[in-house]
């Protein structure tokens, strides 16, 4: 440590109070960069995505068939920009897990930041991170034989991200109902289970009455239908859009629910 | 079961401007345990203070409500005439804590510029206090791969960048290997004769010793002794007066001028006295005792007495549950 001369302090009249409850766009460039740093977050996000989409829904016959005003590789391109978004926004989220787990919470609560403007940053941050993972499955997908409309490619790939919103909220229920360093070795799973019943990687019509039935109340269905409409232009979107607010509502209400928690006891 | 003397050292009052921290009859709850038993604690502007005792003393349970980490359950505490919450937001109040609050996988630049940000301060403050942390050489590595030492420093340089009237420590020296720990604690001395107000709390009471104008004794929640450095070397430097006394009366021997504590183990007395010669002619004229023995202790055993939680027999329990 230095032992240059402290200058007197700035006084308790001379204060004042950040604004904004502490949001700073630095803090989100700071914290973009940290979670890019984690190679796992990148590989899940960034990479698995346009790589499952290579894996599934590149192959020749993919490319022939017609779906809606592009090809069925068009079709699956969308549902893996849906499953990247979620997994994206969803880690984005859970982040708080790992920030409680490691007293970081704590220690934000010695700084002017506001717990509001704390989510808020997880949010954004969540949400850029989820548009990475759409772009790079759409640029992927376009140079491998995914064949859409361009309203398509815009509509689907908008849908797609914005839908995803409902993961940020459920990452963040997550992140706080988790105490785990690890929580995205749960997560990661449980979203693809949830994907495989909400009609994202195999059409729910394909598996019968009943089970279609069920994937109707699962939270990703809705975010699927949604991102497909321009695309497809079927699908119940009334039941999509309904599915999708109720899921939104109940994490959000759930994340609330645990944060209160979390900021009153610790 | 034990009586303890209390230093009643209370420095004058200062007649301007509010106290750096007025704690009030506050009491802190977890479930059954009551972590802080109606402590009353008034700290001036410029005091550098030792909170002293041993773990599940209540010392960071202390530190918590003043730092708006928690709220007590009844009762008051103020930092600089406000609440804990709005002292930190006007960053008139940091702290370094013991461990964790830290991201392994930021930079120590990255953790202290984040820092800087969220309280409004620029580029300038960021370098200011790296440099006063000493956090140049290791400024790109990861927090991961800091030493304990470093990241200890790091807290540090997080907590001087609002530029604070109030640094609290709570046991700021774990894990620091003599050379740091010296380091760090000329660090803070410089701080402190800069006007800055310092509370920090240890177990080590060789630390509390050189480095506190003022000594606060903690036990189970409560103060037990207040007063400076030099009076608190004057109650550890009292004498064990040991005696066979069949049905010694505790509450009368606790009585007598000079005792501070007073245990009762069968036949056998044991008096901690200020004034250990006035125990014994008591003894050994005014009841039937024998096989008297004084013994004098050190300093760490006395702190041991003074504080420790294991000779009561009342059956309650203080915690510092988190």
């Amino acid at each position: 440590m230095s032992t240059t001369s402290t200058p007197a302090t700035t006084g308790p009249a001379a204060r004042t109070l950040p604004r904004l409850g502490g949001f700073t766009p630095a803090m989100i460039g700071l914290e973009l960069r940290r979670m890019l740093r984690n190679r796992r977050t990148v590989v899940f996000t960034v990479v698995m995505p346009p790589v499952f989409f290579l894996i599934f829904g590149s192959g020749d016959d993919l490319r022939h068939q017609s779906a809606g005003g592009g090809n069925v590789a068009g079709y699956v391109l969308v549902s893996m920009a849906v499953y990247g978004a979620m997994l994206a926004t969803t880690a984005g989220g859970a982040m708080v897990s790992i920030e409680r787990a490691a007293g970081w919470s704590r220690q934000l609560r010695l700084t002017p930041l506001r717990p509001a403007a704390y989510i808020a940053i997880k949010i954004i941050l969540a949400m850029i991170v989820g548009a990475v993972s759409v772009l790079a499955t759409f640029a992927v997908g376009s140079v491998s034989g995914a064949r859409l409309p361009t309203e398509a490619w815009i509509g689907c790939g908008l849908l797609a991200w914005l839908c995803a919103l409902v993961f940020a909220a459920f990452g963040l229920f997550m992140g706080y109902l988790l105490p785990s360093e690890n929580v995205m070795q749960i997560l990661g799973p449980v979203l693809a289970v949830l994907s495989f019943a909400g009609g994202l990687f195999v059409p729910v019509d394909s598996l019968g009455h009943t089970f279609a039935t069920i994937a109707q109340f699962t939270p990703v269905y809705g975010v699927g239908v949604i991102a497909r409409y321009p695309l497809m232009h079927d699908g119940g979107l009334a039941v999509a859009v309904l599915n999708v607010l109720a899921w939104t509502a109940l994490f959000a209400a759930g994340a609330v629910w645990r944060f209160r928690r979390d900021t009153a006891r610790v | 079961m034990i009586d303890v003397m209390t230093l009643t050292a209370s420095p004058e009052r200062s007649t301007t401007g509010p106290y750096a921290v007025e704690v009030v009859s506050a009491v802190k709850r977890f479930g059954d345990v009551t972590a802080v038993d109606g402590l009353s604690l008034s700290i001036r502007p410029g005091e550098v203070v030792a909170l002293l005792g041993p773990n599940g003393a209540g010392k960071t349970s202390t530190v918590d409500m003043m730092l708006g980490l928690s709220r007590p359950d009844t009762g008051t505490v103020s930092v600089y005439g406000r609440r804990p919450r709005d002292a930190v937001e006007l960053g008139l109040v940091s702290a370094v804590m013991q461990t964790g609050g830290l991201l392994k996988d930021y930079t120590v630049g990255e953790t202290v510029r984040l820092t800087a940000a969220l309280f409004g301060r620029g580029r300038g403050d960021v370098e200011k206090v790296i440099d006063r942390a000493g956090l140049g050489e290791v400024r790109g590595r990861l927090v991961g791969k800091c030493s304990g030492g470093q990241q200890q420093r790091l807290r540090f340089a997080m907590a001087l960048l609002p530029d604070p009237e109030l640094l609290i420590l709570d046991e700021p020296t774990t894990g620091m290997d003599v050379g740091s720990r010296h380091a760090f604690w000329s660090a803070i001395r410089d701080d402190a004769r800069a006007g800055r107000t310092v509370i920090f709390a240890t177990h080590y009471l060789e630390e509390a010793d050189a480095y506190a104008d003022r000594v606060v004794f903690m036990r189970r929640g409560q103060v037990v002794a207040d007063g400076t450095a030099a009076q608190v070397k004057a109650l550890a430097s009292g004498r064990t007066v040991r005696a066979t006394l069949p049905g010694a009366s505790r509450e009368e021997l606790a009585a007598l001028p000079g005792a501070d504590q007073v245990e009762v183990r069968g036949d056998t007395v044991l008096v901690q006295a200020s004034d250990a010669d006035a125990v014994a002619r008591h003894l050994l004229t005014r009841t039937a005792a024998h096989d008297l023995e004084i013994t004098s202790h050190n300093l760490e055993q006395a702190f041991l007495t003074l504080t420790s939680d294991d000779t009561g027999g009342d059956g309650t329990t203080t915690g510092d549950p988190r």
